[in-house]
């Protein structure tokens, strides 16, 4: 018999990994690590590679965290992040889970929904940097679509108004640049949430309606539920997208209008990119910017999980000590 | 039974008039989805004094004639969509190509190996997948300067070998339809691990690779805050930083021109999403449910 000699295959998996692990390290955990540095040091002004720690310059470690966090701008830009996303996200999430019932009710099945799918999905794959200046041009004072048909609704009231300058105040802004992220995400969030439905197995659904529950109670006690999951993938996405937001601020509005729609991604470039080039508080605001994220998403998977499949978790492991122990 | 019957026919009743609702909403947001898109059509037509008049109208007296004014003006500075056009391609298809290979690769190695570190790499990268791209930028920028990497497209191309988000997927994807006794027929086949991965994994797993080829294209196309940083020269330019050329003052007064430029960069999306959106869609589907 020909002993054929064992091969240990579990060397691949190491070959395998080997180029993300590499790229991984040089791309991502290594500028990540290079900012926190960056944010304890003085490094500033446009190509400077030369930093020092602050102690060695005699200033305090965390001067720079401490002038992001005290800073006027980098508190509005906070502020506008949220309220945008926010703004954003409840009429998304709202909107999303609306066409996922009407859509996926087995009691009136709704012609044409492949198409509408479609449709609402388009947005979302257009450039967003060009949707922003599309709708800067729209609403566009004196004159523009959205200026004429305010118009035009008014004379049809026999009211006679003039142009309203969206891009000048500060609420209409807001609500516009919400708006357009609002137009670009809520089909995506849709068609999500319906492959989710569709995933449910059907029996669920008839048992409910055997037990009488109508349409409503079907959607909120057994549909909602049941894809809780990929509501979970959803908020945290939008979150961590939303917290990220910079292309349809930064051209539709950029820092005009006293600042209304700087956010803090728009913030962090105007420190490190332009101006007095202060790499160094750019670094710091990236650093509390990802403290807040990690903070944010650690604590939706914790309210969101699964209790029985952590339950169910934590048995198995007890099983496994069990049986070592055993052994 | 007459009770039976008036309750089966009020529910008929409620049914209709629900659907009409639904029609009625679906079809306003179709026309909301639209509307943007139409009217910029129906400008690129137009001369900047027609825009001024009325930009809802889908009337123009001379709609060719203008619409050539206003390509020879947006053309005639800094704005060249087709510099933009060569960039963004060579970024999007190289990246997407080492991010759905490498990506499958990675995720071969996760669900085929077993190997001692396995499931803490595993647990890594469901951890990455969360830090926010933000945070590597200031150190990123720092590290491809010193390098003198800035301006080169293949700063943008090469970060993409390690996309955890995409070997997420193609774990779930694997996990679902790799069986391992084909790879073992191939071994006694005498074939060796990297050829299996190859020729026989890779064709598995095409319908994976098409959907995640599909979100990686579309991101790198449209990303505008990395190139935005890195790129300076001119002729380096993505087009969505040409895109953002149309915000300067030179095409303040231009309407039309600045419409046919928006309308330039969005009309090849258009048409690729008329051929794909099907597959598109059924491909965010997959990703969600998978998750």
């Amino acid at each position: 018999m020909r002993n054929k000699k064992l091969v240990n295959y579990a060397k691949y998996g190491y070959i395998f990994s080997i180029p993300f692990i590499l790229t991984f390290c040089v791309f991502t955990l290594y500028p990540v690590l290079y900012t926190f540095v960056i944010g304890f040091t003085d490094l500033k002004g446009a190509g400077n590679t030369d930093w020092h720690f602050l102690p060695t310059v005699g200033k305090n470690l965390f001067a720079n965290f401490k002038d992001v966090l005290t800073s006027g701008t980098f508190q509005k830009a906070f502020k506008n992040t949220w309220t945008i996303w926010i703004l954003n996200f409840i009429p998304q999430i709202g909107f999303a889970l609306l066409f996922t019932a009407w859509f996926t009710d087995r009691r009136s099945k709704v012609k044409g929904q492949g198409l509408f799918k479609i449709l609402f999905y388009m947005p979302n794959i257009i450039t967003a940097a060009t949707l922003a200046i599309l709708f800067n041009v729209m609403f566009g004072y004196p004159k523009g679509p959205a200026n004429d048909i305010l118009i035009g609704v008014s004379k049809l009231f026999g009211v006679e108004r003039k142009a309203y300058n969206f891009n000048a105040n500060e609420w209409p802004v807001k609500f516009i640049i919400a708006f357009v992220q609002f137009y670009q995400w809520y089909g995506h969030t849709m068609v999500n949430l319906i492959a989710g439905v569709i995933g449910i197995s059907p029996e669920v659904f008839e048992a409910a309606e055997i037990d009488g529950a109508n349409r409503v109670q079907t959607f909120f006690l057994v549909t909602i539920p049941c894809i809780r999951q990929i509501m979970l993938f959803v908020l945290v996405t939008s979150l961590i997208g939303g917290l990220n937001m910079f292309d349809i601020p930064q051209l539709y509005i950029g820092t005009n209008a006293n600042n209304a729609g700087l956010t803090t991604n728009m913030y962090i470039r105007n420190q490190a990119f332009s101006g007095s080039y202060l790499y160094n508080r750019a670094a710091a605001a990236s650093v509390i910017l990802f403290i807040i994220i990690v903070i944010l998403s650690s604590i939706l998977f914790y309210i969101l999980r699964d209790k029985d499949e952590a339950k169910i978790k934590k048995l198995r492991k007890q099983e496994l000590r069990a049986a070592r122990k055993g052994l | 039974m007459s009770d039976n019957a008036i309750r089966t026919s009020s529910i008929k009743k409620n049914d209709t008039w629900l659907k009409v609702v639904i029609y009625i909403v679906a079809i306003f947001f179709s026309i909301m989805t639209l509307f943007p898109f139409l009217m910029m059509l129906a400008n690129c037509f137009k001369s900047s004094d027609e825009v001024q008049q009325s930009a809802l109208t889908f009337w123009s007296a001379d709609p060719f004639g203008n619409f050539k004014k206003n390509w020879t003006f947006i053309m005639s500075k800094e704005f060249k969509p087709a510099v933009g056009f060569m960039n963004s391609f060579i970024v999007a298809t190289c990246s997407t190509i080492l991010n759905v290979y490498f990506s499958s690769l990675t995720a071969y190695a996760i669900s085929a190996y077993e190997w001692k570190f396995r499931d803490a790499f595993n647990g890594m990268i469901m951890a990455i997948m969360m830090i926010p791209g933000t945070v590597t930028t200031i150190g990123f920028y720092q590290m491809v300067y010193k390098l003198g990497m800035v301006n080169k497209l293949s700063i943008l191309i090469i970060p993409s070998i390690a996309a955890p988000m995409t070997v997420f997927f193609m774990r779930q994807y694997l996990q679902a339809s790799l069986s391992m006794e084909i790879v073992q027929s191939a071994r006694i086949d005498g074939a060796g691990e990297f050829r299996i991965f190859n020729q026989i994994v890779v064709p598995l797993m095409k319908p994976a690779i098409a959907t995640q080829a599909i979100f990686a294209y579309v991101g790198s196309w449209n990303n505008l805050f990395m190139p935005l940083i890195l790129l300076t020269d001119k002729e380096k330019r993505t087009l969505p930083v040409m895109v953002s050329l149309l915000t300067n003052d030179s095409y303040r007064t231009e309407f039309g021109a600045v419409y046919v430029g928006l309308f330039i960069t969005v009309l090849p999306l258009i048409v690729v999403y008329a051929f794909l959106s099907r597959y598109i869609v059924e491909g965010v589907a997959l990703g969600g449910v998978k998750s």
